[in-house]
């Protein structure tokens, strides 16, 4: 079992938790993951590591309630217990040096590009971290971010905080007028987000990394459930990923398998959710 | 009284008793139902027992065949049992997933021309089963050596050695990936073929014997042969983290929905019970029609899995004949009874989508058998202009795997073939001083037993290793 020792919601629906994993702590690098079940009878899936301490033995994870079983995860609390995490997994990132890069994380996604920030600086990176959400209250890790990255730039659909627009729109404004040109852009998110920023790149030739986030079981090169498709190969997001080249991955087939399980999906969050109605109601 | 050989020769084979293929095709519970008492003594009377028993050769293991059949015969399930265990960790498992036929039971002199051999696996079944509900039959560990060894995933080959070194007096860590302990017996062989308490049963003789087990280590990240060795204090590794990599075809439109490897679906399935959703939280695409490709163990637990989850129409695709099929003819025969639809000498060309981007069909063409290939077996080529296509809306891919790299890719000094798998000497130490491997990760894809067996000789091995003369102090 894995015991949380520390949770608390960062926004409407996400919650940073720090759990005792001190194997996982040990070797984990930015770019990395776990694969993690709840419970007994829960799912396998994987989560971003956002950050470590290997001295005190503890990972943090961002969680944002999607379907059951981070609704799950998310109404754990402090001294509570998780089945089973293990990891680290996937590759860590290939971290570019003496350059600028650009971070660009979409909603809960900059939970993963949050640990690459620390990292690129002391490569000697310009680095620059542009982060959306729908609204101000969808923006997290922003404070975070300030501490490693030399700017932050928020950015929400409604103009309620920040640059109004998505994260594509202000990279594009970055890439029109930056001083300094781009190096590198990270970037993690939604799918069609990822896409937008590597059609946006593309022709300006930048080089563009995006970590994926495909259905996985065991998460250890066995099922391959996680395949993507980057460059006309068949790549295993768990081994060869999460990170990819952007200008060479079939969004589109992400897209469409990423959707496989959406009716088991709301029926098992519809049952989740009218089980604690249920409970409450009793109380 | 002793029967003689020719009253031996009169008894006939006893047939396994099996649920009806109507019935069991609906549901997870176990096919065979096993032997009772005095059908299993009637079977073991039929055993000639052969001065020398070429059946004994015939099995990876070595177990004393005739032995425990004898004891059998004669009503000491006891020493049946104490037989059997010597040899074979896990016998209620081999009783169930064995190829005897290709084994123990073609050897067998009774099985010469138009006879039938001894049911030797269905005899080890039932001893095992017997065991199983007998609290005395663990041997007590022997006095500890001090030295201590860590297993490398809990398969087959894994769970082997744990026994083997646990009996010779050595402490046992095994480490497993997953968070169930088992590895293929687990998320691969399907319930109805190989019940999970089956497994638990001989997992818990294990840990009475002192076998520690940890999970959710994947050794090669979370911890690394080296640390393993430097760091936490063992003497010696065994690597059998098994086969990793499902290979898919690579013909066109395995990116849709509903295209599954075998192991995927399997592991769903198994590892993750997705037949309980949502009772269960992993789903897993439930088709009317499902078509699965390949012909091996691996196949046929994939199509008989997809009938049970309640494809009317469960299609297997294989595109050599029905002699060249590497399953066991157990299961062949089994899938049958259920209703699969066999599709022979057939090949798939591309899998066909619907508006929505989820699998509507495979394309598949007939194939004709020419000259035999390196294999020794004939090349099947297709026919031209045969195409057809069968609708469905699954299709599971069981061709095989490729080498597993996690472990390997962060131990640079052992040594691999081009495969990727780990190269072994005979006595299964790889290149580095040791490190011993086997099952899968030095075979590539191959039987459960082939894995026991790898898994006995290198903890004889690793006991010589850590008893012998150039032999590393004991730890304690």
């Amino acid at each position: 079992m894995f015991t949380i020792i520390r949770a608390e919601w960062l926004s409407p629906g996400v919650k940073r938790m720090r759990l005792r994993a001190p194997l996982v702590a040990r070797h984990r690098q930015p770019g990395q993951f776990v694969i993690l079940r709840v419970q007994e009878t829960g799912e396998r899936i994987p989560l971003t590591v956002a950050d470590s301490d290997a001295d005190a033995g503890t990972i943090d994870l961002i969680v944002k309630v999607v379907g059951k079983t981070t609704a799950m995860l998310c109404a754990k609390a402090r001294g509570e217990a998780i089945a089973d995490v293990a990891g680290p997994l996937g590759r860590p990132t290939e971290l570019s040096s003496d350059g600028h890069a650009v971070l660009i994380g979409g909603g809960v996604g900059t939970a993963v590009i949050y640990p690459l920030a620390h990292a690129l600086r002391s490569l000697r990176n310009r680095v620059t971290a542009i982060i959306g959400g729908r609204t101000r209250e969808f923006i997290v890790l922003e404070e975070e971010l300030g501490a490693a990255a030399d700017e932050v730039l928020p950015c929400t659909d409604d103009g309620s905080y920040g640059f109004q627009g998505t994260v594509a729109d202000r990279l594009s404004n970055l890439i029109a007028c930056a001083e300094e040109p781009i190096d590198t852009v990270y970037a993690a998110g939604p799918v069609p987000m990822m896409r937008a920023i590597a059609d946006l790149t593309r022709p300006y030739a930048i080089r563009t990394i995006v970590s994926l986030n495909p259905i996985m079981v065991d998460g250890t090169g066995m099922c391959g459930g996680c395949r993507v498709n980057v460059g006309g190969e068949t790549k295993y997001a768990c081994v060869d990923g999460p990170e990819f080249d952007a200008h060479e991955v079939d969004f589109a087939a992400l897209a469409n398998r990423l959707t496989a399980y959406r009716v088991q999906e709301q029926l098992a969050r519809e049952r989740y959710d009218s089980k604690c109605a249920l409970e409450v109601s009793r109380h | 009284m002793a029967l003689t050989p020719k009253e031996r020769m009169q008894i006939t084979r006893q047939p396994m008793r099996e649920r009806d293929g109507a019935a069991r095709s609906q549901d997870f519970s176990e096919v065979n139902e096993g032997f009772t008492a005095e059908v299993a003594r009637l079977e073991a009377e039929r055993c000639l027992r052969c001065k020398d028993a070429k059946c004994i050769a015939g099995c990876p293991v070595g177990i004393d065949i005739p032995a425990f059949v004898a004891h059998v015969a004669d009503g000491d399930l006891h020493a049946a049992a104490d037989v059997l265990l010597r040899d074979n960790a896990l016998p209620g498992i081999t009783g169930r997933v064995c190829p005897q036929e290709e084994q123990c039971e073609q050897r067998c002199i009774r099985g010469k021309g138009a006879g039938c051999s001894v049911a030797v696996g269905h005899l080890e079944r039932f001893v095992a089963d017997w065991a199983r509900t007998q609290s005395d039959a663990v041997a007590p560990p022997r006095e500890p050596t001090g030295f201590r060894v860590a297993v490398v995933g809990s398969g087959p080959a894994g769970l082997t050695a744990a026994g083997e070194l646990a009996r010779r007096g050595h402490g046992v860590t095994v480490y497993e990936a997953l968070h169930a302990v088992g590895g293929v017996l687990r998320y691969g062989i399907p319930n109805f073929r190989l019940p999970n308490e089956i497994i638990e049963a001989e997992v818990e003789r294990l840990t009475a014997a002192g076998v520690e087990i940890v999970t959710n280590v994947v050794v090669g990240t979370t911890l690394t042969v080296d640390e393993l060795m430097q760091e936490e204090g063992f003497d010696a590794v065994f690597i059998a983290n098994g086969a990793g990599l499902p290979v898919f075809m690579g013909i066109p439109g395995e990116d849709l929905i509903g295209v599954y490897s075998a192991n995927e679906f399997l592991t769903r399935v198994n590892l993750m019970e997705a037949y309980r959703f949502p009772d269960a939280d992993t789903p897993v695409v439930a088709a009317k029609r499902a078509v699965v490709i390949g012909g091996g163990n691996t196949a046929m637990d994939s199509v008989r899995t997809a009938r049970r989850l309640g494809a009317t129409e469960a299609t297997l695709v294989y595109r050599r004949s029905r002699a060249e099929m590497p399953a066991r003819k157990e299961e062949v025969h089994h899938a049958e009874q259920e209703g699969i639809n066999f599709r022979l000498l057939c090949s798939p060309v591309q899998i066909l989508a619907n508006e929505a981007g989820w699998v509507r069909g495979i394309e598949c063409v007939e194939m004709e058998l020419g000259e035999p290939d390196a294999s020794g077996r004939r090349r099947p080529m297709p026919v031209k202009g045969s195409e057809f296509v069968i609708e469905c809306e699954v299709v599971i891919e069981a061709i095989g795997t490729r080498a597993n790299p996690l472990l390997t890719q962060t131990t640079p000094d052992i040594v691999l073939n081009e495969r990727g798998n780990i190269i072994v000497d005979e006595d299964g130490m790889t290149s580095k001083r040791g490190v011993f491997a086997g099952g899968d990760i030095t075979r590539g894809a191959a039987t459960v037993i082939l894995a026991m067996g790898d898994g006995k000789k290198a903890a004889a091995a690793i006991d010589r290793y850590l008893t012998g003369v150039d032999a590393p102090a004991a730890t304690i």
